[in-house]
């Protein structure tokens, strides 16, 4: 059935999703460490059918040169998808919805970044979405902590991130697009594990407060399987690069 | 008793991993919350007596004061030179901390050093407050000699260097170049003849390729008498 014809009934058949998933159940999640050369630090990150790219520079000379702190680092953020990245193409310049976006994210890194240590500077982080699929931010945000650590900025901890929403009354873990636009609720969430902090709560749509305990529990829990696979990809990426001898010692 | 790392030393560590509880000192790259310490940037657990650091694989260049950098020119000013060190910060190289004399003048100040200029400095002076301040005033600085310039990451500076600078003599000494090593990851390679510079390059770049792997500096010694056919 063509995804334009379905019902929210159709989200849920049988406890199954419409793409074969449980309530509880993450998409399959890839994630690359160190794939641009030009960048300080990068990311490509795969969540379901989404495919982002995450560049981060810096930190560096802040340019303009009003916009630097006297005591930290100014963080800059931009989140962009690109025009071939949704099915109806969309215009490239930045949108209400993607300036907003880059807005949260930035919020949700800046806890993690030790800004404090290079003050007068900035730090720029990309995220270019290439395919979308629902849950991007979240996505972006995974990508952006990785592509971060990548760039040996000092960060107190991975910010790893998920949704949770509501669908066909029930609530489902890491909505994807067609579930986001037909559900009823679509919360993401971002969290830092080793300070148990949330660093972004967003909802849209409404949950009951049970649900909403109910919910930011279960995204918590699968932020700490989404910073396990974090932490999996940077040390993959330095074991690569450090050769058997990376922790063998001199 | 002091309390065990809770990871190997030398293993490869990423922002957020607990390294140790309880008596340890915290070094560089790492924070201390609450009687536990953190790790802040991906790279290798040192611990040395009592204190735990991070060894980071990567990173820019943060001045410190008294460090050989090798920069290049990219403005002369009415009264001294902004120098590019590769750091987040432009640094300053004052009329009064060359060897120039006579009255300043923008004119003057090109004939010194001019855009584009490679220069031999020493860190004078850094703090969060102000930009790096140079000086060339001191033996071996200046401008810049060389035929070749090599950039590597700065975190790999000290592998290049070595124990008591073990890797760099060893270097300078089989292939007969002058090799001068900024803290900044710039290096300047100046030799008898192209072969032994071309050499001293290919050297540099797997040092810092394989800067973690064992018995490095032997490896490299191979590898250079092997290519110099000695």
């Amino acid at each position: 059935m063509p995804m334009s014809q379905l019902s929210p009934e159709d989200l849920l058949r049988n406890g199954m999703r419409v793409d074969g998933r449980r309530w509880n159940e993450l998409r399959p999640i890839k994630m690359e460490v160190g794939v641009l050369d030009k960048a300080d630090g990068s990311a490509y990150i795969e969540h379901g059918k989404n495919k982002i790219l995450v560049a981060v520079y810096g930190p560096r000379e802040a340019h303009p040169k009003h916009i630097a702190l006297p005591d930290r680092a100014t963080i800059k953020c931009r989140y962009h998808m690109a025009p071939f990245s949704v099915d109806e193409r969309k215009p490239p310049a930045p949108s209400r919805r993607e300036i907003e976006i880059s807005k949260v994210i930035r919020e949700a890194l800046e806890p993690a970044i030790l800004s404090e240590y290079y003050p007068r500077t900035s730090i720029d982080i990309f995220i270019e979405v290439l395919q979308s699929d629902g849950g991007s931010r979240c996505a972006g945000i995974n990508g952006a902590s990785l592509a971060l650590a990548d760039a040996g900025i000092p960060m107190r901890d991975l910010v790893a991130a998920c949704a949770v929403g509501k669908i066909a009354g029930q609530l489902a873990l890491d909505l994807s697009d067609v579930e986001d636009k037909l559900g009823e609720a679509d919360m993401p969430v971002a969290y830092m594990p080793t300070y148990d902090s949330v660093t972004l709560l967003q909802m849209d749509g409404s949950f009951t407060h049970d649900e909403f305990m109910a919910g930011l529990e279960l995204a918590v829990e699968n932020c700490k399987r989404i910073y396990q696979m974090q932490k999996e990809a940077l040390r993959r990426q330095y074991l690569e690069v450090g050769g058997e001898g990376a922790s063998a010692g001199r | 008793m002091v309390a065990p790392l809770l990871v190997g030393r030398r293993e490869i560590v990423v922002p957020g991993d607990l390294l140790a509880e309880g008596d340890l000192r915290p070094g560089d790259n790492v924070l201390r919350e609450d009687n536990r310490i953190y790790a802040l940037r991906v790279g290798l657990v040192d611990l040395e007596g009592g204190r735990v650091s991070v060894v980071p694989l990567k990173g820019c260049y943060f001045p410190r004061p008294g460090d050989l950098v090798i920069g290049r020119i990219v403005e002369a000013g009415l009264t001294g030179w902004e120098v590019d060190i590769l750091a987040p910060y432009p640094a300053l190289l004052p009329m009064s901390e060359t060897y120039a004399k006579g009255q300043a003048s923008k004119a003057d100040l090109s004939a010194i050093f001019f855009t584009g200029d490679m220069v031999i400095a020493k860190v004078i002076a850094f703090d969060r407050t102000r930009d790096p301040l140079l000086t060339t005033k001191g033996p071996g600085l200046g401008k810049a000699f060389g035929n070749r310039v090599v950039r590597i990451s700065p975190m790999k500076v000290p592998r290049l260097i070595g124990r008591k600078g073990s890797m760099i003599t060893m270097l300078k000494r089989e292939t007969g170049c002058r090799i001068i090593v900024g803290q900044n990851g710039v290096v300047l390679i100046s030799g008898r003849d192209d072969r032994a510079e071309r050499v001293a390059v290919e050297a540099i770049y797997r040092i810092e390729r394989e800067a973690h792997t064992k018995g490095l500096t032997d490896g490299i010694e191979d590898m250079v008498r092997r290519e110099l056919g000695r």
